[in-house]
């Protein structure tokens, strides 16, 4: 049985704009030990849906369906319950590293309480067992800088105490959301390095929320990729790169400029995401896509599965879609749709 | 052929004095930002600047538009020194040189409507237009960048971030620059929309024929649209060259470490790739080190290196290296 199984879950926001579908009836499961990486733009719902696991949601925010971890259900549970499991069983590891550590507390006070509340330590143990983990994410006198505040340590070397932090109670499931998008280059590829050793060395299951796919590609066994709250394509990391199945993921692999390749006109998905106040009834990529049909803007198509292990979720016929030219760019198609939807939404409210 | 250049940067240094955080009578302490940087920009080329956080890039941007107070040299076109103008004179240059900024909704005023925020450069270069000639103007403007000029009277807020930043582009390009200078243009926005801003900029200069400055820490970014690209590293220049053969041929150690970080969309090739690791952290710009300030990290550095700051020289393909050059499998093997 899979580590963590998601069923039909959905998540919605009440706002003063109306209510807001973050996500919307994802299935999803994790094996033991696995990579997922979830790849999405902003708005896509991956980082709600990592919320909705940890029990984090925004209280204006009320998550359905059912998360079960290790066969226990945890959507909604009592906060007693989701401390059992929260830290010691799955932890996660934010993007702002500086916002996500206490700025009053030295690192060595944090990462001991941790131990202290699920291990029950004492105070001593708990920070040497703390030095142990920072010493293993490779902090430099990991003793000695122990003792430091958190505005003391550089970002990499932040984000390596937050990796650290995390690992303490070695959980079974790892939850990074977008862990090196505030990091230089040099310094994220350091930090994806760490985290696929410590994985191995741990044998845990990760979930890499991302919008980058040069991340994913480097470090995920399979990816799912997320357009406006649902699932459009699921695929193991080599053929979702190399034979994309659905044309959101057709279009975000053309549109990213690349070192390793020349090319003169990137090829950008005309449009802009969609305002998830109103979502619009069928596919949520429809009106962006290049092989729309009517059906698309009815009815959302199911995510199927075409080949083991991979699934999309599309009316267009996949031959149609693997033929197809990449989506051509119109600014003037791009700026017209645009305003349609922002004359629909205003004339909504 | 011998074209002037629009701009000619010699020596450039941006020092901020810090207060010294002891006692008063302790001397101030110095930030060097950016510390003697040399380019010429030709008019119609796309430089592109790259480094990490901390590498000078922005601030060596806002100091050629007179945003940060800096020494020496930036010959513009016409034999003028940028650096060091009074504002009076210097807002002639402010319309020949124009800013495009990185977060793109916060660079617009939001209780202006997008015709305002437009218009405002015209209405301070070109006092004498009419009103009427104002809105023609903006209205073709909009209309350029992609924007429906029936928006006109929309506020900030109404707009995405993609199409805010087309705002921002369409503010710069009214007042017809001949440089315009994008740092971090793209790297708040959402995959797709960077493409459409991208392919945007790409065109309007081949149509416009102007002279941009590219400032990001993308490098897959950079590459795609710069002619020639600049690497800085702790408010030096390290390598200067024509994009391709920078991607192609990283001759200083820092550029192929840079390089070799960056992650490809390609699960196979990202497999293979062997990554350049840097030792250690960024030293701090309050005490660089000496001699060449990436020795500290650099996998070939030697005792020359701490001695002597290398110059910046070759002939097309710049580096500020005593040992330019690819690294070995066994220079990497020691380093590692």
């Amino acid at each position: 049985m899979s580590l963590l199984q998601i069923r039909d879950l959905n998540v919605r926001f009440t706002t003063t704009d109306g209510e807001v579908s973050a996500v919307n009836g994802i299935n999803l499961d994790v094996a033991r030990g696995e990579t997922l990486g979830i790849v999405g733009e902003s708005g896509s719902g991956k980082s709600q849906l990592a919320f909705s696991i940890m029990g984090l949601l925004a209280r204006n925010g009320r998550a359905t369906g059912s998360i079960r971890f290790d066969g226990a259900e945890i959507l909604n549970a009592r906060p007693e319950a989701l401390n059992k499991i929260r830290a010691e069983r799955i932890a996660m590891v934010f993007q702002d590293p500086m916002t996500s550590l206490n700025p009053y507390m030295r690192v060595a006070d944090q990462m001991a309480e941790v131990l202290m509340l699920h291990k029950g330590m004492g105070k001593a143990q708990a920070v040497a067992e703390s030095a142990r983990m920072l010493d293993a994410v490779k902090i430099p006198d990991a003793k000695g800088r122990i003792r430091l505040y958190p505005h003391e340590f550089s970002g990499g070397m932040r984000q390596r105490v937050m990796i650290a932090m995390s690992l303490l109670c070695r959980p079974d499931l790892l939850i990074a959301d977008e862990p090196t998008t505030a990091l230089d280059v040099t310094v994220q590829a350091q930090i994806m390095e760490l985290m696929a050793d410590l994985q191995r060395e741990f044998g845990m299951a990760m979930i890499l929320i991302t919008h980058d796919l040069g991340v994913v590609a480097g470090s995920c066994e399979r990816v799912m990729v997320m357009y406006g709250g649902r699932v459009m394509e699921r695929a193991p990391v080599d053929p979702i790169f190399a034979d994309p199945a659905h044309p959101y993921t057709q279009g975000l692999l053309a549109a990213i400029p690349r070192v390793d390749q020349k090319g003169d006109q990137l090829s950008a998905i005309p449009g802009s995401p969609p305002n998830m106040t109103h979502p619009p009834a069928g596919c949520p990529f429809a009106p962006r896509c290049a092989y729309v049909m009517p059906v698309c803007g009815q009815t959302m198509p199911g995510l199927d599965a075409f080949a083991p292990g991979r699934e999309r979720a599309c009316y267009a016929s996949l031959d149609v879609v693997r033929a197809g030219h990449a989506p051509q760019p119109d600014l003037r198609e791009a700026a017209a749709t645009d305003l349609d939807e922002m004359q629909e939404s205003a004339h909504d409210h | 052929m011998t074209t002037k250049p629009l701009i000619s940067a010699r020596d450039l240094r941006v020092t901020f004095e810090l207060p010294s955080g002891g006692m008063p009578w302790n001397p101030p302490r110095h930030l060097h930002a950016v510390g003697g940087v040399d380019f010429d920009l030709m008019p119609g080329e796309t430089l592109g600047i790259v480094g990490e956080s901390g590498s000078g890039k922005s601030t060596l941007a806002r100091a050629l538009i007179g945003l940060v107070p800096a020494t020496g040299q930036a010959k513009w076109q016409d034999g003028t020194n940028l650096i060091g103008l009074s504002p009076r004179k210097m807002l002639k240059y402010r319309s020949e040189i124009q800013m495009v900024f990185q977060d793109p909704l916060a660079s617009l005023n939001p209780r202006m409507t997008v015709g305002q925020i437009i218009a405002e450069p015209l209405t301070i270069h070109h006092k004498g237009l009419s009103r009427d000639e104002v809105k023609r103007r903006v209205k073709d403007m909009m209309d350029r960048v992609g924007l429906l000029p029936n928006q006109i009277n929309r506020y900030p807020h109404e707009f995405s971030g993609g199409q805010c930043q087309r705002i921002g582009i369409a503010r710069a390009l009214i007042v017809q620059p001949k440089l315009v200078i994008c740092d971090e243009p793209v790297s708040a926005l959402d995959v797709s929309i960077q493409a459409q801003v991208i392919n945007l900029l790409g065109e309007l200069q081949r149509d416009l024929g102007l002279a941009l400055i590219f400032i990001a820490h993308d490098l897959s970014v950079v590459k795609h649209i710069s002619d020639r690209v600049l690497v800085m590293y702790l408010g030096r220049v390290m390598e200067l060259a024509e994009a391709e053969s920078l991607y192609a041929d990283p001759r200083h150690p820092y550029t192929q470490a840079l390089l070799s970080a960056v992650p490809i969309p390609d699960p196979q090739l990202e497999r293979q790739k062997r990554m350049i690791p840097l030792k250690g952290e960024l030293p701090s710009p309050m005490n660089p080190p000496s001699g060449c300030v990436f020795r500290t990290r650099c996998p070939r550095a030697q005792e020359l290196c701490a001695r002597e700051r290398p110059v910046l020289e070759g002939r097309n393909h710049l580096a500020a290296c005593h040992f330019p050059g690819r690294l070995l499998p066994e220079e990497l093997a020691r380093s590692a």
